[in-house]
């Protein structure tokens, strides 16, 4: 079979998927989606894509965009355009959390500013307030009071974008200063670690300075996480929960998984993880 | 031997990883601008600006 890894932006994780692919002799061919335009409106891609691809656009809506054009063209993509549709709006993500019984934190969302201080009210402070969509904790912010909540309205209501007129608000869990990710590849948690918060940050993605550090899931995280991962359509994702008071709490999943940092920690190779289950993945 | 490449946006060289493949992303130390590497022909590395941010970006 002939693998192709897309991608956008060339990070360490993609240069490890294609030593890895390389090394259990799988064809792969790195592309760059930037170079690339569509007929949309006729029949196939071009051949160069191989029998499936593995979708690693660091861009949302270009790795959303590109997903359901090859879908469209019949090719096979890992993650597919559902999943990443889930995973990519922390609003549908939140939802089908709570409805498949996974606990996930209290999540409230505002339509409009008029409603946000009754909102957070109604939730009690503090309230992180978090982008629909967006990573790495970019503008996630903690509103501690009402006086804080207005301001952070106030800026989001400056900016062109009509998204930044919602508001997604959730309730601030009390937990130790670090969280979970782990990484979900075809139903097996293949890495489990602690993002432990780095310096006076109470975020705890690696991309804000937390740390990694390996650890072994109990019976009721694994048990969690899978689920989690099912629910959103399963693949190769990045499922982070969080240790409260009540027990774990699964916050995001993650659909263009980063494992650098899981990787530090770790002695499994997570990209080998990968590939074998893309290829194993293709439909015959 | 260690391929260098000028920063366009300071001058200053940009030391390129011997094991660099086409657009993989350097930074410059001296001014930390990003370009991406555009080819690399016989040890001559050609880049260009990398794309920068956007809100979307993640994983």
């Amino acid at each position: 079979m002939k693998l192709s890894i897309t991608f956008d932006r060339l990070r360490w994780e993609e240069k490890w998927l294609i030593q890895e692919a390389e090394k259990l002799g799988c064809a792969t061919e790195l592309i760059d989606v930037k170079n690339l335009f569509f007929d949309v409106t006729g029949n196939s891609a071009k051949n160069e894509f191989g029998d499936v691809v593995l979708q690693r656009c660091i861009s949302y809506y270009r790795s959303l965009f590109l997903t359901k054009i090859l879908e469209n063209f019949g090719i096979q993509v890992v993650n597919t355009s559902k999943v990443s549709e889930t995973c990519g709006n922390k609003l549908v993500t939140s939802m089908l959390l709570a409805k498949a019984g996974i606990p996930t934190p209290k999540t409230y969302v505002s339509l409009s500013s008029e409603s946000v201080a009754e909102a957070a009210d109604s939730l009690g402070y503090p309230v992180v307030m978090k982008p629909f969509v967006g990573s790495w904790g970019r503008m996630i912010s903690l509103a501690n009071d009402a006086q804080t909540l207005a301001t952070i309205v106030e800026l989001k209501e400056s900016l062109q974008n009509p998204i930044e007129h919602m508001y997604y608000l959730q309730e601030f869990v009390k937990r130790p200063p670090r969280d979970i990710r782990a990484i979900v590849v075809g139903g097996e948690i293949v890495a489990s670690v602690y993002r432990n918060a780095g310096g006076t940050e109470w975020r705890t993605n690696v991309a804000r300075g937390a740390t990694t550090t390996a650890f072994k899931p109990d019976k009721e995280l694994r048990e969690i996480v899978l689920k989690a991962a099912e629910v959103v359509g399963g693949g190769v994702l990045g499922v982070d929960a969080m240790e409260s008071k009540d027990g774990y709490l699964v916050h995001e999943v993650n659909n263009t998984v980063e494992f650098k940092g899981a990787q530090a920690a770790s002695t499994t190779r997570i990209a080998k993880k990968i590939i074998e289950y893309v290829i194993r993945s293709e439909k015959r | 031997m260690t391929i260098t490449a000028k920063c366009e946006e300071c001058g200053a060289g940009i030391a390129i990883p011997n094991d660099a493949i086409v657009s993989e992303i350097v930074e410059c130390k001296e001014c930390s601008s990003e370009f991406e590497v555009a080819s690399i022909v016989q040890g001559r590395v050609e880049l260009k600006k990398a794309e920068v941010a956007e809100e979307d970006w993640g994983e």
